[in-house]
């Protein structure tokens, strides 16, 4: 099943300003890009919480899956 | 058009930290509660909550709530109602105790106790020396908050409207509540939810500021909805400001930063905060390193090529410093300012933190508004908590870590409220109105139909624009009186904004359209009431307001010891006393002085 766009966009308002500003310049540059298969990942990180998800972003943290590599590494493109 | 209609007992819109805390006394009670939320319950902006929650109960160092009553009152500057206040320092331990209960995981002393640390503006002994009263788990004291209220409303069977944005209140031709629309956003569509009560929980406001440590999710929905449907905001001129979120991205630097030996600096390089506080010099208290930085940027002292910063420098601590006692300041300063604190300073401006007014309630929850010359008449069904709320605790001026506990004390008092009005009869389903979801459906009509009219974003931009630089740290006359008549232009431009993208199901760019119309009221509500309070008390700091034997730090007993009460219908301004008498008899109210630390 395709996942809806306009859902996952929304999921990309997090809890944090810091997490905010993040995907603002990544729903700029690279969201309308995604292929389906980019976007599923995308879905399935958005599940993690906010503190572990900023960890992983900035670096202080290792990404803990696999297929959230591609797109923590765009989250985190500056 | 016909409209979707639920009915519950209650209907909760917010599942932050006061609406879950509501919402638990509801469902535990047996209501049928409905909880609406933009986004999943452990989203909310609680979670970024760190410092604690505050509580008398002397596991540290001595304490009692007397003592805190005390920093509470003086924090406020005097306009906080010492009746909620005693209420809600009473009650502190008890809410914490309970969180403790459901498995809230706090920091533990040597023997077991729930550890307590220092904070600022908390004191022993009527202000005489600092006290341990935060109880924290981490730096994750609103996350885990969040998450042990959630799990606990799974178990009562509370039903979560995730997803769904509230969108009007329902009020009846007498003014008592019914309810609220809301727009389910997978779907687009409108719905009733009918209720013998309803407690609005939708936190703070902080994005009506170009520079806020607020998440995107603060549109101040609850503040919005209440003005547009004839309820005042109280005492909204008071916004707390934090001295040091990274420039042109306002996300925060603790504190903990100058604790360590940061110093803030100005264009040339100086060490301004020696002029403005000798003795503390960049430890001084948030209002006051505040105020300095604003003046260093106003007399053409900031830095960059706007000159509208200052810089905070760590570049003389170690590395290793830096890596151990801040973490996480390295990684925002490189993510969001692009520089490496450890070899150059970083760009930061005071910034809008947290907002002290709201809807106005009693302590126990209930919205009240003026009627018949009582300034405090409750609202039929309509209660609120939490920062969308004033009850007044906070004033003119909030101590940290004192939010948390509003948002237990006052989410729960609501909550109990509720149930004892239910329990005895008094809350009952009263008939809605024929049009009760036309003012809603109309707004969704107008972003369908609306032809060339602004972008959201540019209106919302220049809300956010003229409420920095005409309502900010400090405040000039004249500022704000252009202000005012620049926020109503803004105001008529937010009424014709235009969505290109028209359709119904997930669209953010419509919710984000609704969203304007709740911060605009908002910053209306503050714009006008500040110009309005021709004194400084607490976070309002007006340029002309004279320090005086009379005036201490400005501030004005005499004519302005008084709430703000902003309608929104005629934009227009009324005032009501601050309840100086606690709630008990054999309490002694805290007498007016200057606040001075």
């Amino acid at each position: 099943m395709t996942l809806n766009r306009g859902r996952v966009r929304w999921q990309c308002r997090r809890a944090l300003l810091e997490l905010d500003l993040v995907f603002t310049r990544f729903l700029e540059r690279h969201f309308d890009r995604l292929t389906d298969d980019q976007l599923a990942d995308l879905d399935d990180l958005l599940l993690v919480e906010d503190h572990d998800l900023w960890a992983m972003v900035n670096g202080s943290k290792p990404v803990t899956k696999e297929r959230w590599q591609e797109m923590v590494d765009l989250l985190r493109a500056r | 058009m016909k409209v979707a209609k639920r009915t519950f007992d209650a209907v909760i819109v917010g599942a932050g930290g006061a609406g879950l805390r509501a919402a638990l006394q509801l469902s535990e009670a047996g209501l049928k509660t409905a909880v609406l939320t933009k986004v999943f319950p452990t989203r909310s902006h609680t979670v970024a909550a760190q410092g604690g929650v505050a509580a008398s109960l002397g596991n540290s160092t001595e304490d009692n709530w007397h003592w805190h009553m005390y920093d509470t009152v003086k924090g406020s500057d005097w306009l906080g109602d010492q009746d909620a206040i005693e209420f809600m320092v009473k009650k502190a331990n008890e809410v914490v105790v309970e969180l403790e209960h459901y498995g809230m995981p706090f920091d533990r002393t040597d023997n077991g106790k729930i550890y307590q640390r220092p904070f600022g503006g908390h004191s022993q002994n009527y202000g005489q020396t600092p006290v341990s009263r935060s109880c924290a788990a981490a730096d994750r004291t609103g996350h885990a908050m969040l998450h042990a209220l959630y799990q606990r409303n799974v178990r009562a069977n509370t039903q979560f409207f995730v997803e769904w944005m509230a969108m009007d209140l329902i009020r009846n031709a007498d003014g008592d509540v019914l309810g609220v629309t809301a727009m389910e956003m997978e779907t687009g569509e409108v719905s009733i939810f009918h209720a013998k009560a309803t407690i609005f929980a939708t936190g703070g406001s902080g994005r009506i500021y170009y520079s806020s440590t607020n998440a995107f999710i603060n549109t101040g929905d609850g503040v919005g909805m209440a003005a547009r449907a004839g309820i005042p905001l109280e005492d909204m001129e008071f916004w707390q400001f934090h001295p040091t979120g990274v420039a042109g991205a306002g996300v925060l630097i603790t504190e903990g930063v100058r604790g360590e030996g940061g110093i803030l600096r100005n264009a040339s390089g100086e060490r301004f905060m020696e002029r403005y506080a000798p003795n503390l010099k960049d430890l001084a208290s948030r209002d006051v390193v505040s105020r300095s930085m604003v003046t260093e940027i106003n007399e053409g002292r900031g830095c960059g090529s706007e000159k509208d910063h200052v810089l905070l420098d760590i570049t003389h601590l170690s590395p290793e410093t830096i890596n151990k006692r801040l973490p996480g300041i390295r990684e925002i300063s490189i993510q969001f300012a692009g520089v490496d604190p450890i070899k150059a300073p970083i760009p930061v401006v005071p910034t809008c933190h947290y907002q002290m007014g709201g809807i106005p309630t009693n302590y126990k929850g209930q919205v009240v508004v003026p009627k018949d010359g009582n300034p405090n008449v409750p609202v039929a069904g309509f209660y609120a908590a939490g920062e969308c709320a004033c009850a007044s605790v906070h004033g003119a001026n909030r101590l940290g870590t004192n939010s948390l506990l509003d948002l237990l004390v006052f989410g729960k008092a609501a909550g109990e409220t509720v149930v004892a009005d239910f329990q005895s009869g008094q809350l009952t389903l009263k008939p809605l109105p024929e049009n009760a979801a036309d003012v809603s459906l109309a707004r969704i009509a107008r972003l369908e139909t609306q032809t060339n009219g602004e972008e959201v974003h540019e209106v919302r931009l220049a809300m956010q624009r003229t409420m920095q630089k005409h309502a900010g740290v400090f405040r000039f006359a004249d500022m704000l009186k252009e202000g005012v008549t620049k926020i109503l232009e803004v105001a008529e431009r937010a009424k014709h904004t235009q969505i290109k993208d028209k359709s119904k199901v997930w669209n953010t760019a419509r919710t984000e359209a609704l969203e304007l119309d709740n911060l605009i009221e908002v910053a209306k509500a503050t714009m006008v009431s500040a110009e309005a309070r021709k004194e400084s008390r607490g976070a309002h700091v007006r340029d002309d307001a004279i320090d005086c034997a009379e005036t201490p730090n400005g501030r004005d007993d005499k004519n302005w010891l008084k709430h703000t009460l902003w309608y929104s219908e005629g934009n227009r301004l009324d005032y009501k006393p601050v309840t100086l008498q606690p709630m008990s008899a054999d309490v002694e109210p805290i007498a007016l002085a200057k606040r001075t630390y």
